[in-house]
């Protein structure tokens, strides 16, 4: 069921980084609509109908997120959160390289919605490119009076401030980000108090993820009920979705969430190589447990995934075929989150530790029995026992493959290597 | 501080309500003029935003793009995660290690070349990925490589990370 694209309209044929161009289909239509016909709660109320829900990973709806914020008089914050790094994600980047005013144009509305003064975007470290193409964009923005001051002679003025971080996954997380933003290690906060009470310099603060506010400005332009009409109905709208791994074309597929993961990955993404076969997927980035051949009918939305045990996380779809040994794909995992962790907390930062040591000696050949033992224990002292969910990512995939393929693993320990890397070998 | 620094320092302060938010970015700037965060730039920072040398060293040593020590001109950051591992990351990571006769986060023995394995790129799509000083270079092979690095190997950089 393919749809008609929003976000990605136009990739590939037309110069969306050029203003004139982007003006020339449409763009700031619906921001000319938003300062002029609606008050900041009708475009929340707008938002709040469309039942639009986070793209960044959690799914929280983005209207009651706003809805949240105290009316005391306090300056509030928007943050757009573009430090996409969760393994397998690459949807970001490509909407920020490709459709700059798009986002600005959302940044803008939802900053109206909320009424924030300012705007930090938060953009990762190494999109050094993406960094330069918002920069550019924003500077024509301000020309052309659609950023700043009296914005379309509405009398709303906001500033849009774009700020690159370091190297550091974690601060993808939103309490990292802020302290990140605030100049300091971008170590997550305590919970409560949320963001929205107080939040960057002790405001109140909303982050939102780069493609959630890019879908903004089309339900303010298009209506609620048309974004609410699209896919799941719990989980509505489109959603762009990246493909990767053993697939014959990965890449962004915008799709109608809810559409099943067989149509994704075999028909959108060209399904796999000749006479190769699904082995395990993650549905949702590196933080997600697997699913495997006999779920490829499962909808992908927030909630069925969530059915499965697992989860649409970010959007981040990693194919791998018969060939891929899951001892050394849950290696690559396991040594992302070893590396990543803050090291805040501590079953996060030596659980993750000794969990990637076993896997390793697994897949060196040097592990042993009661290594397996132990990863099926060492799940409760690590998961839920952190401030933030990195550490709930340690064991999901590792664990749900492990269930799955349990005779891989003990064959890593019985072999001293990988029973799949010895056949290759032999056959050839 | 240098007048420039100085100059620059308030520019980056002026663009945040909090003096401090501007730590990071100034450190990128130093970083990109000296090749590396040396300890003057920490002391530098320390001054710009009011707090101590030693809040600067444990903010600057959070963050894996900020550098304490010379690397080379060139920094060849190649991603090791699950896509690019799948895409052949393994085989390439060990003949950039052979090629250049260094292990992760090390730099050739003349200095030019820091290599680093790095976590998700977010280009799994082009796998295998690497950056060179920022710039993404995709579906990288053994023999890609080779030919990349002798065009690098001519090129001199004026930043191997550059602020902006």
């Amino acid at each position: 069921m393919p749809i008609e694209p929003v976000l990605t309209k136009g990739f590939g044929s037309l110069d969306l980084t050029d203003l004139a161009v982007y003006r020339s289909v449409g763009g700031f239509a619906a921001l000319t609509k938003a300062l002029r016909e609606m008050t900041p709660d009708g475009v929340v109320a707008e938002v709040m109908a469309s039942n639009l829900r986070g793209r960044g990973g959690a799914g929280f709806p983005t209207g009651k997120k706003w809805s949240f914020l105290p009316k005391d008089g306090r300056p509030r914050y928007l943050v757009c959160n573009s430090d996409e790094a969760e393994a397998g994600t690459f949807k970001d980047r490509m909407l920020l390289e490709n459709s700059p005013f798009n986002l600005i144009e959302g940044l803008v509305i939802s900053a109206y919605a909320v009424n924030a003064k300012r705007v930090f975007i938060y953009i990762r470290g190494e999109f050094l490119a993406g960094y330069r193409i918002f920069q550019k964009a924003l500077a024509q923005a301000y020309d052309a009076g659609l950023v700043g001051a009296d914005i379309l002679g509405s009398g709303y003025s906001v500033e849009i401030v774009p700020h690159r971080g370091a190297g550091a996954y974690i601060c993808g997380e939103e309490t990292a980000q802020l302290n990140s933003l605030e100049g300091k290690r971008g170590e997550p906060r305590l919970k409560p108090p949320f963001p929205a009470n107080a939040g960057l310099y002790g405001m109140p603060t909303v982050v939102n993820n780069v493609e959630t506010l890019m879908y903004v400005p089309h339900i303010i332009e298009r209506g609620a009920k048309w974004f609410a009409s699209i896919g799941a109905e719990k989980s509505p709208g489109p959603k762009v979705i990246s493909v990767s791994g053993h697939v014959m074309r990965p890449g962004n597929y915008e799709v109608p969430l809810g559409i099943p993961m067989r149509e994704l990955v075999m028909e959108l993404a060209g399904g796999l190589r000749p006479g190769r076969r699904v082995k395990a997927i993650q549905p949702g980035g590196g933080s997600s447990a697997a699913i495997f051949e006999e779920d490829l009918d499962v909808a992908c939305d927030f909630d069925s995934l969530a059915a499965k045990g697992t989860m649409l996380g970010s959007g981040a779809v990693t194919v791998m075929d018969d060939t891929a040994c899951m001892v050394r794909c849950a290696l690559t995992i396991n040594r992302f989150f070893e590396t990543e962790s803050c090291g805040q907390c501590t079953p996060c930062r030596e659980g993750g530790q000794w969990v990637h040591r076993m896997v390793a000696r697994l897949e060196a050949g040097e592990g042993s029995e009661s290594d397996l033992k132990i990863l099926t224990t060492i799940n409760r002292t690590i998961t839920g026992t952190n401030l933030c969910v990195l550490g709930d990512s340690i064991m999901p995939f590792l664990s749900s493959v492990y269930k799955h393929f349990p005779e891989e693993f003990h064959d890593h320990v019985r072999l001293a290597g990988c029973p799949l890397h010895a056949r290759s070998e032999s056959a050839a | 501080m240098t007048p420039q620094r100085e100059r620059r320092g308030a520019e980056l302060v002026a663009k945040y309500p909090e003096a401090r938010s501007a730590l990071v970015p100034f450190l990128q700037y130093c970083q990109a003029e000296d090749g590396y965060v040396t300890d003057q730039a920490i002391a530098d920072a320390a001054e710009l935003v009011g707090i101590t040398p030693a809040e600067v060293e444990s903010t600057a040593s959070f963050y894996s793009l900020l550098f304490r020590h010379p690397i080379g001109k060139h920094v060849i950051q190649v991603c090791r995660t699950l896509g690019c591992m799948l895409g052949g990351a393994d085989e390439l990571r060990e003949h950039i290690r052979t090629r250049l006769g260094v292990e992760n986060l090390e730099t050739t023995a003349d200095g030019a070349i820091t290599y680093e394995e790095v976590e998700c790129l977010a280009a799994c799509d082009r796998a295998p990925v690497l950056q060179h000083n920022l710039e993404f270079v995709y579906n990288v092979t053994p023999e890609k490589f080779d030919s990349l690095l002798e065009t690098w190997r001519r090129e001199s950089p004026a930043a191997a990370l550059p602020a902006e």
